[in-house]
């Protein structure tokens, strides 16, 4: 589904991402792990489309399409969605719109007309009580005011909506206490499925016990210096990155 | 020259006829000088002060000045005594005016490190010319007001202070502008004072600008000011305004600020009958910043207008500006600060607050920030309140058993306060802490308090402060 | 006044009917005496209404056009206006909508106005005015069976000329600026509205309605009044975008609210900006005030200026009555090289007034908009109160956004706050959106949407829907 190859990718003349290779298979989720620095949110966002990250070499392909070549609302509406690490508040736009307005895109571009409103209802009350979040939301701006956990959670909430091909979930674990932690988790479980994808970015391997990935990357200076199953994150609790350092040098 | 003859915008008059009966007194000025007075003379009379049409001057009335007779004064002699009640207490380079005038014998510069001079500007005059004639108003031309074309006509004395690259000042610069009582029968006594303020590449310096009139003092003083900042520099400019409130006290102000230098100005005034502050800073290389604080507290009929102006002429430049005004009696506050974003100077941040306390009904502010924005990629905000003092944190106080007059008179000083935190002179802070004090209706009778607090270290205002209280 | 003597007036206003008919005369170019009194012997007007009109004159003769406001346009030749040409015939006007300009056909469709109506704004002559003839006689019956009072301005000079003379001028002096003095002397028509004690007007009003007096824009004249207890909601504008031949606006709207009265003015203004290189595009220079004179009254002002290429309007409220409250909500839009220079004044008199003013800018291409506002508090204001949201957004560096608030404050027990932010649609924002799969241009009218929110809930709902149509269509272009 997704190939990433060779990817050297700078920020303002500094290299980040120094030659990485890494490739997900439909069904799979894919935890990325490291230290501080290492260039984890760099990758997500650089699949995202972001401003900012120049692309030096390599290629990411997404069902065989240039990724590099399309657009960020157009790789979004292909299915790549990502779950911010720090959800960005709109003040005066509701939630509600939100979600129509980037449901519809989706639709659209799938050749599908607008969602009738009474459907659009139904769909969003399921996935809020799913979410164990209070109709409320859909009324509040985007991400205003939001706790570091209700972002969170509304972050799975526009996923769950938007149904995408390719999750990736920038540090959805920050910030979050246990409970929360749970519940956005359940919300990661329900999108698994053998057509989807999901891409983790985390530092702690607590997300891992809830959202259980098939394989985990150490990313380190730019690189994925190590991959393994879901052995390899306790082994990281256990002894840090250092070793890892030490071998790859 | 025609200056008199053609005196015909009102006002300008009694500034003219002590220009021409003074010619003796400018006789031995170098020739760049005679020059720029005339200038000067004859851009004010084509000028005249400024009228309330001026939107500059909608607010401030300087009518007045022009129907009064003026002298220069003649001497500087002041008992050390009456200096020593008047002045900061405070570990200092020193320089001291009297009614515009140096006094050699109540200065004190001994000690300053080689790469600095701190001299009145007679001095600089004739001992550098040519680094004073280049920089005299380079910056705050007599196209700035009438009142700096004014200055520039009769400019003899003010204070000049040159830091050299990388020097760190250890003491302030203290500069003492003093008036003495006036004289019954004489005309009003008028002066026309400098303050030029040139720091090198990453020199550090603080500067207390200070003017005191004795009670009784009626003076008029036009002081203009240029600060000139390196590369990296770093100055902080306290300004106290204690004038007799008798006095008029108009100062205009300009500061350059290339990449890097850091000004940051501290303007508390309490005194003077009718006061006005221009402040103009010039944002001219990336990362300059400039702060502007300030405090400004009127009672009986004061009148005191500051009116500021920060240019962003280039990216990545800020300004942080903040005023308060606490207005008792038949007191005007006017605050007019304005915020200019040149085109594509992006990334700029300039924020601006103004918050006023007025103690009576017949006190009045009048205010205005400005925000005129030619580039896109800013955040800039300003906000004013005008208003009382919190109900809650007043019913707080008397829940703890302090009368309500004493309570008020508490979150008064302690909203004066807040422009202190951080002012970095307990001298300065202590003098403004008083003032403000004793100048509040005597029903609120803080004065032992902050006797009280002086005493034991801490301001009045920790008692309002404490937690317990909020 | 008496029930009674309001049902006669009523009946005398039915009788005349609504539609006025007016010759078809135009003057030449110019401003002088013989042109006042040619419009005011057009109308039909008494001796003293012509001889308040010349007194105007005669002073906007003596005055200067103000040049304080951030504008910058070229001097107007006020000699070579036409101050008073009769509606176009029917043979002038385009004979379909084939005739008329295609990109303002295109602007229709995108703010979803219906065909028929389409065809009136573009001026294409419609005999029968579609429907409106049937709207207005049932509306009119509604009205008159309420007592309120609903004509233009001209009618209500002969018909109720106690109530013109009790009023007109009475808050908009002649002399109060330029514009109203020019104004005064030469105004040809506008709306009139009495709404008699204790009747809350059965339906907005709307200048919509009047088709007959959507094209006299040029020197409008409006005056509408609530007594004891009234209510009254009043929109006015041309919710779509007018081509108009007339170079200079020069409105004057005066409000007067009684004890408890409560009136409502919200104004779309959408008139022609000019093209691209601010060639031609309406100067529109506006003054609007009202009078809470009674106590407890209420004036609430809202607007969407998206037109004009010069805009300069600062709809005001003297709060005279005691607890009498005034409001302004404001959206200033401005694209291309529109000038705008617009906000409001609260002049507070009377004892616990309260104000609110929300302005939100958004300035985009080369425009210029600053918000102007004044809040002066008297000194038997006693606990006034007035606060103030004032914020701009940026699209674009080539644009510029000013604020100049006044705060004249002269009571020791008033509150007054003021904010004001400027920035620009956040890169992150847009990338936020983006993300979730909504193209840049629907992100920023989202956002910018959001932005306006706060005035937007003000406005009344037929109003809103077409506001955030408005401002898509005005910022088309704005981004990328």
């Amino acid at each position: 589904m997704l190939v990433v190859k060779d990817l050297h990718v700078s920020v303002e003349g500094k290299e980040i991402l120094k030659g990485l290779d890494l490739t997900i298979n439909k069904g799979e989720v894919h935890a990325i792990m490291g230290p501080n620095g290492a260039g984890k949110s760099t990758l997500s966002s650089v699949i995202a489309g972001k401003d900012g990250y120049e692309v030096t070499s390599g290629t990411i392909t997404y069902e065989g399409e240039d990724v590099l070549e399309m657009e960020v609302e157009e790789r979004a509406r292909a299915g790549m969605l990502l779950g911010f690490q720090y959800p960005v508040e709109i003040p005066g736009v509701k939630n509600v719109y939100l979600l129509k307005a980037a449901l519809n895109a989706k639709r659209e571009a799938e050749g599908l007309g607008e969602i009738p409103a009474p459907e659009f209802m139904k769909l969003i009350r399921e996935k809020l009580a799913f979410m164990q979040m209070d109709a409320s939301f859909l009324q509040r701006a985007v991400n205003e005011g939001f706790s570091g956990g209700e972002k969170k959670r509304n972050e799975i909430l526009q996923m769950l909506v938007l149904e995408p091909k390719l999750a990736m979930l920038d540090e959805i674990d920050s910030g979050l206490d246990i409970d929360a932690l749970k519940v956005v988790a359940k919300g990661v479980n329900s999108l698994r499925n053998e057509d989807r994808a999901v891409l983790m970015v985390t530092h702690y391997q607590r997300l891992l016990e809830h959202i259980v990935p098939d394989q985990i990357h150490v990313l380190m200076d730019g690189r994925i210096v190590k991959s393994g199953d879901k052995s390899l994150a306790l082994e990281l609790e256990a002894q840090g990155y250092d070793w890892l350092q030490e071998e790859t040098a | 020259m025609t200056a008199l003859a053609t005196a015909s915008v009102p006002g300008s008059e009694a500034f003219a006829s002590e220009f021409a009966a003074r010619k003796a007194r400018f006789a031995a000025d170098p020739s760049w000088m005679a020059a720029r007075r005339q200038a000067g003379i004859a851009r004010f009379e084509a000028l005249g002060l400024p009228t309330r049409k001026v939107e500059a001057w909608k607010y401030t009335d300087t009518q007045a000045l022009g129907r009064q007779q003026y002298r220069l004064a003649d001497d500087a002699s002041l008992a050390p005594a009456v200096k020593d009640a008047l002045a900061l207490d405070v570990d200092a380079y020193r320089l001291v005016f009297v009614d515009g005038l140096y006094n050699a014998e109540l200065s004190d510069v001994a000690g300053l490190p080689d790469t600095v001079r701190v001299v009145p500007l007679s001095d600089a005059i004739v001992n550098q010319p040519e680094v004073i004639g280049g920089s005299l108003n380079r910056l705050t031309g007599i196209d700035f007001t009438p009142f700096v074309a004014l200055n520039s006509a009769f400019t003899e004395e003010g204070a000049v202070i040159q830091v050299g690259p990388r020097t760190v000042l250890d003491k302030p610069v203290y500069v003492l502008f003093l008036s003495r009582a006036a004289v019954e029968g004489q005309p009003v006594t008028m002066s026309h004072p400098r303050l030029l303020v040139q720091l090198g590449s990453r020199a550090e310096a603080s500067v207390i600008e200070h003017h005191i009139g004795e009670s009784g003092a009626t003076n008029f003083t036009n002081m203009v000011s240029e600060v000139m900042l390196e590369r990296g520099a770093v100055l902080n400019h306290y300004k106290l305004g204690e004038a007799a409130t008798g006095e008029t006290h108009i100062a205009s102000l300009q500061v350059e600020q290339p990449r890097d230098s850091q000004y940051r100005s501290i303007n508390l005034n309490t005194g003077g009958g009718l006061v006005r502050n221009d402040i103009v800073c010039d944002l001219n290389g990336n990362n300059a910043h400039a702060r502007l604080d300030g405090l400004f507290f009127g009672r009986d009929r004061q009148h005191v207008d500051t009116h500021s102006l920060v240019n962003h002429n280039e990216a990545l430049t800020f300004s942080d500006e903040n005023y308060k005004g606490i207005l008792a009696d038949r007191a005007r506050g006017v605050f007019n600060g304005r915020v200019l974003v040149k085109r594509d100077s992006q990334q700029i941040e300039a924020h601006q607050n103004n918050a006023n306390l007025l103690l009576s009904d017949r006190a009045e502010i009048n205010t205005k920030p400005e925000l005129e924005i030619y580039a896109d990629d800013v955040k800039c905000s300003h906000g004013t309140t005008t208003g009382q003092l919190d109900e809650t944190a007043v019913f707080a106080l008397r829940a703890r058993g302090i009368d309500e007059q004493t309570a008020r008179g508490l979150l008064t000083l302690a909203f004066a306060n807040e422009v202190m935190t951080g002012l970095g002179i307990d001298a300065i802070a202590e003098r403004i802490e008083r003032s403000v004090a004793g100048r509040l209706p005597s029903r609120f009778h803080l004065d032992e308090l902050v006797d009280l607090s002086v005493e034991l270290g801490g301001g009045a205002v920790a008692v309002a402060r404490d937690e317990d209280f909020a | 006044m008496a029930s009674q003597e309001m049902e006669q007036l009523v009946q005398r206003e039915y009788k005349q009917g609504f539609v006025t008919d007016i010759e078809s005369d135009t003057i030449p170019p110019g401003l002088d005496e013989s042109v006042i009194r040619f419009i005011s012997a057009k109308k039909g007007e008494p001796e003293w209404m012509l001889e308040w009109r010349l007194d105007a004159y005669q002073q906007w003769l003596k005055m200067k056009a103000p040049s304080w406001a951030h504008l910058d346009y070229p001097e107007i030749d006020y000699q070579a206006i036409s101050y008073f040409s009769a509606p176009k015939k029917p043979e002038d006007r385009p004979q379909s909508l084939d005739e008329v300009d295609p990109k303002l056909l295109e602007t229709y469709e995108k703010l979803g106005i219906p065909l028929h109506e389409r065809a009136a704004l573009a001026g294409v002559a419609v005999d029968a005015v579609f429907d409106s003839v049937s709207v207005t006689t049932t509306f009119k019956k509604e009205l008159s069976e309420a007592g309120v009072i609903f004509c233009s301005i001209s009618e209500a000079i002969q018909d109720y000329p106690e109530l013109i003379k009790q009023y007109l001028g009475t808050v908009v002096p002649k002399a109060d600026n330029y514009f109203t003095a020019l104004n005064a002397a030469v105004f040809t028509d506008g709306s009139f509205v009495f709404v008699p004690e204790g009747v809350t007007c059965p339906m907005e009003l709307s200048t919509y309605f009047r088709i007959n007096a959507a094209n006299t824009g040029q020197f409008e004249r409006t005056l509408i009044i609530c007594e004891k207890q009234a209510q009254v909601s009043y929109l006015e504008g041309c919710t779509a975008p007018q081509r108009d031949d007339n170079q200079l606006h020069a409105a004057v709207v005066e409000l007067v609210a009684l004890e408890d009265a409560y009136i409502k003015y919200s104004t779309v203004q959408n008139w022609y900006p000019g093209d691209e290189d601010g060639k031609g595009g309406i100067y529109n220079f506006v003054t609007k005030r009202a009078d809470c004179r009674g106590d407890r009254s209420k004036v609430s002002w809202t607007q969407v200026e998206t037109g004009s290429a010069i805009t300069w309007k600062y709809p005001s409220c003297i709060l005279r009555g005691k607890h009498s409250v005034g409001e302004f909500y404001s959206v200033a839009v401005t694209n291309g090289r529109q000038q705008a220079d617009t906000g409001t004044k609260m002049i507070h008199i009377g004892e616990g007034t309260k104000s609110t003013i929300v302005s939100k800018g958004i300035s985009a291409g080369n425009s210029e908009q600053s918000y102007r506002g004044l809040v002066k508090i008297g000194p038997r204001a006693k606990g006034a109160r007035n606060f103030t949201q004032c914020d701009s957004l940026l699209i674009g560096d080539r644009c510029g956004a000013h604020t100049f608030p006044y705060q004249e404050i002269g009571n020791a027990t008033a509150t007054v706050e003021h904010e004001a932010t400027t920035s620009k649609i956040g890169e992150d924002q847009l990338f936020y959106c983006r993300q979730r799969g909504i193209s840049e241009e629907d992100a920023v009218n989202m956002i910018v949407n959001g932005f306006c929110k706060d005035v937007f809930q003000e406005l009344p709902m037929e109003f809103a829907v077409e506001a955030e149509a408005l401002l898509n269509v005005t910022l088309e272009g704005a981004v990328g």
